[in-house]
């Protein structure tokens, strides 16, 4: 990555620093894990509730 | 020998030639009506589906711009921009690949998409994450860096813990990456098409039927004389 783009990208995500960490009992989850696993939760909780587009007019027998 | 003779003579070596009796077996297992069908039942208008197909995506991407880092080597990513480019497409198409394949498992685990005799298909899709995420670890075990060193004695722990350490050597890199980008891709591409296939030869999994007993129950609270016979799929 060119320098300008690194600093630009520096500026938004601050990587220099020890991961931050999750911790409760046994359990051990780095926070961007964390966060991508809620993402998954919503996104599965999202597909299963939104209707599909054109799916009413599917079944009350439009086309295919 | 009569032509008659001669043509029936000819009509069973065909009949007996290898090729001939694959390509049976193929159009009967898998019609092309099945194979390429110009129309799905309704109740394949879900969003679930659709992770289904954003998996394949990110996995044709993974797999081209894998191609493409294997051709300049594992160390390319480091010292070139174009490198640290396809590098990066390669993580975040893994990302998307594994998020999307979850919520399509997710959904089909409560789906109950082994009914129907859909065991195989269930069971591909599956062992399909399983296969993909020792492929991803040998992925990231190849980076070549501190982080690879890191991951690779965490894992070397994990391996010999279970007691397979002396099959698979995590510090070894030669074999960590031929694992990546050959061994382990070539069975998650194979699982994939045969999930594929055998999606198209049973059909995506109908719906539940609707419990009959709570649906009556439901009516008698309403006063509703009658139930109409389930006909079949709802959504």
């Amino acid at each position: 990555m060119q320098p300008t783009g690194a600093a630009v990208m520096g500026a938004v995500f601050n990587l220099d620093h020890p991961a931050h960490v999750v911790h409760w009992h046994f359990i051990d989850l780095s926070v961007a894990n964390v966060v991508v696993i809620g993402l998954m939760l919503v996104v599965f909780a999202l597909a299963i509730a939104l209707p599909f587009p054109g799916a009413a007019r599917r079944r009350s027998g439009g086309a295919t | 020998m009569s032509a008659v003779e001669k043509a029936s003579v000819e009509k069973s070596s065909v009949e007996r030639s290898w090729t001939a009796r694959v390509r049976e077996a193929g159009v009967a297992a898998l019609p092309p009506e099945k194979l390429l069908p110009d129309s799905q039942p309704t109740y394949v208008a879900s969003w679930i589906y659709v992770f289904g197909v954003a998996s394949l995506a990110s996995l044709t991407v993974i797999i081209l711009s894998g191609m493409i880092l294997a051709l300049k080597g594992p160390a390319w990513w480091h010292y070139t921009g174009v490198g640290h480019f396809f590098n990066s497409v390669h993580l975040w198409s893994v990302e998307l690949f594994f998020f999307a394949m979850v919520v399509h498992l997710w959904g089909k685990y409560w789906m109950a998409a082994w009914r129907g005799g859909r065991a195989r298909v269930w069971m591909t899709g599956a062992v399909t994450f399983l296969v993909a995420v020792p492929c991803a670890l040998t992925g990231y075990v190849s980076q070549q860096n501190f982080d690879a060193q890191w991951i690779s004695t965490q894992a070397k722990d994990a391996m010999n813990s279970v007691g397979v350490g002396a099959f698979f050597n995590l510090t070894n890199f030669g074999q960590m990456y031929s694992y990546h980008v050959l061994l382990l891709p070539l069975a998650v591409v194979g699982l994939v098409v045969a999930h594929v296939l055998l999606v198209r030869r049973h059909g995506v999994v109908p719906p539940f039927e609707p419990d009959r007993r709570a649906l009556t129950a439901l009516a008698e609270e309403d006063g509703a004389p009658d139930l109409p016979t389930p006909t079949g799929v709802g959504s």
